[in-house]
């Protein structure tokens, strides 16, 4: 067994402080570690989406990231999504029923919310290509699309300075 | 996963040392979308996981008019298909960048993992043959640059030396009136391997039309990315008509040599390559029409209308 | 008992939030693979690498010794099953004895990935490494992948006590690989063909394809010191698995409890128990909890995919679209051990229509490939590909529309499905009807190499028993207690049938989910039974609650329990309508009125409610690549009556979507029987990208049993993409596809073996350009595929 390591990071807002091994991944200590299961392993190689967090803003397997490496970074993950109230995405993944079985919820979530960041008008095809990292076997994607569309305009209504589209396709 | 340690280095000099003192294993970690998988699945072993991503030589982007543009081997693929410098200068690497893997992916996966996997079917490495980027590589021994397009020797095998690093790509600025296009072959839109792929950057003489030079990269047809020579040549000295692009197209196929696996049969490979290089080449032209000056905008791509299968980036 | 359809509705047909919806948005909920228990130790299972092998010995003192295990079992920790009985898993069935070796071998491995010994350990990581100190002496056998290599009588053979059944019951008195033969016969079958103008024959492959559920298959045991087991599972149904369990590991049923977890899709999937009898034996051995779950490479080997099947059909039509006769020969695959659905399969293909000439010849056949599993509509996509896109060259050929064709020859109520049975009241030619007249089959094509296909889909649909319990609580609220496994929104729609019975809000009930010993027997969420058959025992408990309540209103009011009456919420006087009283108000002073009360209600022996569905998919077909890509698709269904369309809509959009999965990308892809492509990345599912939105059109023909005439929706919509899709090909590229997946490299080469280039303007679906022919057009199998 090798060295375990301290790392420090902010998790939904919050400092926090755990111990791994190096070989775990983020996923694994984020669920079985620090016990923030609503981050979901479909696949344990990057092929899903389920597990998707944001690192420092970004959309990422979590899978795929050691949980060392995260440390001094900044984690979000679907517990830190809603604040006080739901966010306009779950509250739009609510109404349009864009959920069967829910365990593909959560990374649509995030991924879907590190997109309407960075593009707060997205197009029914960049929505789709913004989200084809993230399977769902439920659903034929159509009320989660919606969703998503539903809840950019949502976020736009609520926000009248919305920020710079950083990255016209 | 075996177990393993971990080293953050923040210089390039103390990766190198850790690199070294391994012996052979250690292995350099960026965005860990193709090392992570293999280490977990015993594909890989390692005793030593060293994390690039601290060295600030590995996360450099960077562009001079006069040097041209330098990727550090640990930026991202969003990173680099969201730059406007290599979205406009080296569309085909920005088409790369935002095919790999998955939106979550691209946001891991770095060019210089890309290539030190050296897969064959690596999306990210034709764009950087095409466009002639050379590849900085520290090691025990110091720094050396060799052309990317030198790197793969099999596959996921490089030239790499033991203990050694790659740093960064350099890549000229594009001689003016040139553009670039990669496209690949997959049969779902995203998340898939390239059945076949092709780069292609074209110069154009701008008084005449005339293609100056065409440089043509394939992925996923040979044991590694490979060059395709003939149709290069064939273009040199031609205007860009859809005959003559069809004709360097079935050109490229005397480049590959595919092979049958999973994902497809060598026949229908060897049709692909067709396809993509075609494709490609139309694209790269495309983009050169949309710029009025014959210039160096990456112009309009209509990436996935009509190219079913086909994607170039630059959503 | 079906009211009249005038009946207005409060609640059914509305769209409220699902009940579980904020802790499934928020991380909240708890899944299988969510559990954490003290001292919990992992488990991880060691997988033969040879797809047949001999197991001459198994040491596991290395794996033992490493630092961290706490248990080792193998084979020698299973009890023997002697017996011959059968586990009825609800969809599907498998003989115990062979249930038994699925989750563990013992003699001899019969496919890749068959589980020969499991560790415990304190963490993830311990239990991986022991799991790889396990030596196992192997000697590899011949094997056998395909399922017509296993029918002659000289391939390796997957068992050797493996005796035929043959129509009638009987068992062969030779070992085979061939488990079953099952046959339907009606009227002359040459006769039938003589009289058509028109017969073809033709031959179709379908490739084994997974459920692809997001979650993988995941269990937690806890074996507590005086006997009594725990299991925490992600399952379609906890009855089930307890009585797997106890038929598995021989302990009585009263001795298991099993805790339904939220489970994250399962398509049929997760009936069959894999992990719980190894992490119930690890946590015996160890005296400790034991979580398990499989890696996605996993769930791919080892779990229960759809077969892989092959069938011949030969249809015929007279020149007017009366269709004369069938002989179709079926081909399933099962996998390891026997049990496809190749009985379903016999069933489905054919009986939408009236066909008074046919003969089924169905083959249940065993490969050394993973045991197949129910996968939504069992047994059916194969044979309705093979049905739907021979009655489409049908129509071509006598000039007919397709759905016209369909229409002319659709059963209805009282005509006999293959087996005999006759249909109650199914609404088929409804649904052809709504699927001719919707403005997507007579829009124009979009331009391009395109081209739009139509078929229909059939599945029986599942009854099975329910039990649910209702308690009340102050506020006026109610408990809903039942036992379905919700896998896609089934909390919502039962509340709703609650609540529309007694006049309250659906969020007024809230539905729980409750383990095996907190609520009666349930069968299994599958067959698309949940919202009928559980729906009829939420009504039943209602009217009980009803029932109960009026008199406790009786004494609120005043008056005689014999003169109140119930309606839209209220109890009145029926001689003083006046004098009424809410039932929220009646539920609040139960404690008042004599105390708690409790409401049940069961349902078992419904009578059925047949699905059906018909697809309307354009396509567009690379002519260089042969990629194809649907650009609009229209889902069309009899629901019964949609409680929450909501989620009717969903169902259709998803089985839609895993049917184009089918259609087009996924397959099993074997070598020698090692599985190449177990990874989500090799084995294609369609992503967001890969698919338009999907429109529904829900019809509703109230089914014959049942207070609102509702009809499980789950299954049917998997049936038709796969020959609406083929059928839209032939119209874009002027090829037809028997094989599925109908990846780029199949399509391509069926253009390149075309004689000429694509037609220049594709032909649209109610195209009915060739004349009606006279002559026959018996191809010989195989020719044109």
């Amino acid at each position: 067994m090798s060295r375990k390591v301290a790392v420090e990071a902010v998790i939904n807002g919050a400092p926090q402080a755990f111990v791994c091994e190096p070989r775990q991944t983020l996923l694994e200590v984020l669920r079985e570690g620090l016990g923030l299961t609503g981050t979901k392993e479909g696949c344990g190689n990057g092929n899903c989406g389920a597990c998707c967090v944001l690192l420092d803003g970004r959309p990422v397997p979590s899978c795929l990231v050691l949980a060392v490496e995260a440390a001094g970074r900044d984690i979000l993950t679907v517990e830190g999504l809603a604040e006080g109230e739901l966010h306009p995405l779950q509250q739009a993944f609510l109404e349009h029923g864009a959920l069967q079985c829910g365990i593909c919820t959560p990374g649509f979530l995030i991924a879907a919310k590190a997109l309407l960041d960075k593009n707060p008008q997205p197009a029914e095809q960049e929505a789709r290509a913004w989200l084809a990292g993230n399977l769902c076997r439920c659903t034929g994607y159509d009320k989660i699309i919606r969703a998503v569309l539903d809840a950019a305009g949502r976020l736009r209504s609520v926000d009248p300075n919305p920020k710079e589209e950083a990255h016209p396709a | 996963m075996d177990p393993f340690d971990y080293a953050a280095p923040s210089s390039l000099d103390e990766a190198i040392r850790l690199l070294a003192e391994a012996d052979g294993a250690a292995r350099p970690l960026a965005g860990g979308t193709d090392l992570i998988p293999q280490l977990s699945e015993g594909r890989r072993r390692a005793r030593l996981v060293v994390d690039v991503k601290n060295i600030p030589e590995l996360r450099q982007l960077r562009f001079h008019p006069a040097e041209g543009l330098t990727i550090g081997a640990a930026v991202t693929c969003a990173e680099l298909a969201e730059s406007p410098v290599v979205r406009q200068l080296y569309p085909a690497v920005a088409d790369a960048c935002s095919l790999i893997g998955s939106v979550l992916i691209q946001h891991r996966a770095s060019l210089g993992g890309n290539l030190a996997n050296a897969a064959p079917s690596a999306d990210g490495v034709p764009p950087l043959i095409v466009h002639r980027a050379a590849v900085r590589i520290a090691g025990p021994d110091g720094v050396r640059e060799m052309p990317v397009e030198d790197v793969c020797v099999g596959p996921g095998m490089t030239a790499l030396a033991p203990g050694e690093l790659i740093v960064a790509f350099r890549i000229s600025p594009p001689p003016e009136a040139t553009s670039s296009c990669y496209v690949r072959f997959t049969p779902r839109q995203e998340m898939d391997i390239a059945v076949a792929g092709a780069a292609a950057a074209v110069t154009v003489d701008p008084s005449t039309g005339l293609c100056r030079t065409a440089v043509i990269a394939l992925s996923a047809v040979a044991p590694t990315p490979v060059r395709a020579p003939e149709a290069e040549a064939y273009l040199a000295g031609k205007p860009l008509t859809d005959p003559h692009l069809e004709a360097a197209a079935r050109l490229a196929v005397r480049s590959a040599q595919p092979i049958s696996d999973v994902r497809a049969s060598a026949d229908y490979r060897r049709h692909l390559v067709t396809v993509v290089t075609r494709r490609a080449l139309l694209g790269a032209r495309n983009r050169l029409a949309a710029d009025g000056r014959h210039g160096t905008s990456p112009g309009a791509a209509g990436p996935k209308e009509g190219l079913s299968g086909v994607a170039e980036g630059g959503r | 008992m079906t009211l009249a359809q005038s009946r207005s509705y409060r609640v059914i047909g509305t769209r409220p939030v699902r009940h579980d919806g904020v802790d499934k948005v928020t991380g909240r909920a708890q899944y299988g693979a969510d559990v954490r228990l003290p001292g919990m130790l992992y488990g991880c299972v060691v997988r033969s690498p040879y797809p047949h092998a001999r197991l001459r010995a198994i040491d596991t003192s290395r794996a033992a010794a490493h630092p961290g295990v706490k248990a080792v079992i193998t084979g020698a920790d299973m009890p023997a099953i002697d017996t011959n009985a059968v586990a009825d898993l609800g969809e599907g069935a498998i003989e115990l004895k062979f249930a038994s070796l699925l989750i563990m071998a013992r003699d001899k491995v019969v496919f890749r990935g068959q589980p020969v010994a499991a560790v415990a350990a304190v963490s993830p990581q311990a239990a991986a490494e022991a799991a790889r100190l396990v030596e196992v002496d192997y000697e590899p056998l011949p094997v056998v992948t395909d399922a017509l290599a296993a029918m002659e009588p000289g391939s390796p053979r997957v068992h050797d006590d493996l005796y035929t059944v043959v129509p009638g019951g009987s068992r062969r008195d030779s070992p085979s690989n061939i488990a079953l033969h099952v046959q339907y016969e009606r009227g002359d079958v040459e006769a039938g063909f003589a009289g058509a103008d028109v017969v073809v024959e033709r031959e179709f492959r379908t490739a084994m394809v997974h459920q692809g559920y997001i979650e993988p298959q995941n269990a937690t045991a806890a074996w507590e010191p005086g006997g009594r087991l725990t299991v925490w599972t992600s399952t379609q149904g906890a009855f089930s698995v307890r009585q797997q369990l106890s038929d598995l590991l021989q302990i009585p049923v009263g001795r298991i409890k099993v805790v339904p977890m939220e489970i994250g899709g399962g398509f049929g999937g997760k009936i069959q128990v894999y992990l719980e009898p190894l992490a119930a034996l690890l946590s015996r051995k160890a005296g400790r909890p034991v979580k398990m779950w499989m890696s996605r490479a996993e769930v791919f080997t080892a779990t229960g995919p759809g077969p892989a099947t092959y069938i011949r059909l030969k249809m015929g039509v007279t020149r007017t679209g009366d269709l004369t006769a069938a002989a179709m020969r079926l081909v399933y695959d099962a996998g390891a051990f026997p049990g496809s659905p190749v009985g379903s399969a016999c069933i489905t293909g054919l009986s939408p229509y009236r066909i008074p000439h046919f003969r089924i010849d169905g083959f249940d056949v065993v490969t050394n490939k993973p045991r197949v599993q129910a996968y939504r509509a069992p047994g059916a996509p194969p044979a309705a590909f093979a049905v739907e896109t021979v009655l489409d060259e049908l129509a071509e050929a006598i000039g007919m529309d397709p759905i016209e064709l369909r229409l002319r020859n659709a059963a209805a109520e009282g005509d006999r499905m293959t087996n005999g049975v006759a249909f109650n009241r199914i609404g088929f030619k409804e649904v052809l009807v709504a699927a001719k007249n919707h403005p997507h089959y007579r829009a124009p094509l979009p331009p391009g190499a395109t081209g739009r296909g139509v078929a229909a889909g059939f599945w029986m649909n599942g009854r099975g028993t329910s039990t649910v319990h209702l308690t009340f609580n102050p506020d006026g609220t109610v408990n809903l207690i039942e036992g379905s496994t919700d896998i896609g929104g089934s909390r919502a729609s039962l509340a709703m049938i609650v609540a529309e019975e007694l006049g309250l809000d659906a969020h007024d009930v809230k539905p729980v989910v409750a383990d095996t010993d907190s609520v009666g027997h349930t069968d299994v969420t599958g067959g698309s039974r949940v919202t009928y058959s559980t729906g009829v025992a939420c009504h039943r408990a209602a009217l009980d609650a009803i029932a109960q309540l009026k008199p406790r209103a009786a004494q609120l009011l005043d008056a005689n329990p014999g003169d109140v009456e119930f309606g839209g919420g209220e109890f009145w006087v029926s001689s003083e309508p006046r004098r009424r009283i809410g039932i929220k108000e009646v539920i609040a002073k139960l404690g008042k009125t004599g105390g708690p009360i409790v409401a049940r209600g069961v349902s078992r022996g419904l009578a059925m409610a047949p699905g059906f569905g018909v697809h309307i998919a354009d396509v567009r077909v690379d002519p260089e690549t042969g990629k194809v890509d649907v650009v609009r698709y229209t889902a069309v269904q009899d629901a019964g009556k949609a409680i929450h369309p909501t989620y009717v809509e969903g169902q259709l959009q998803g089985g839609a979507a895993q049917g184009v999965g089918l259609a087009l990308f996924e397959e099993y892809v074997f070598e020698d029987g090692i599985l190449r492509n177990p990874s989500f990345l090799d084995y294609r599912m369609p992503t967001a990208l890969d698919l338009p939105m999907i429109d529904t059109v829900i019809v509703e023909v109230p089914a014959s049993d049942g207070p609102y005439g509702v009809r499980g929706v789950g299954e049917v919509p998997i049936v038709p993409p796969a020959a609406a899709i083929a059928n839209a090909i032939y119209r874009a590229a002027g090829v037809r596809l028997r094989q599925l997946p109908m990846t780029p490299e199949n399509v391509w080469r069926a253009l390149a073996g075309r004689d000429a280039a694509l037609p220049s303007t594709p032909k649209a679906a109610p195209d009915a350009a060739m004349a009606a022919t006279k002559e026959r057009r018996a191809e010989p199998p195989g020719t044109s595929g």
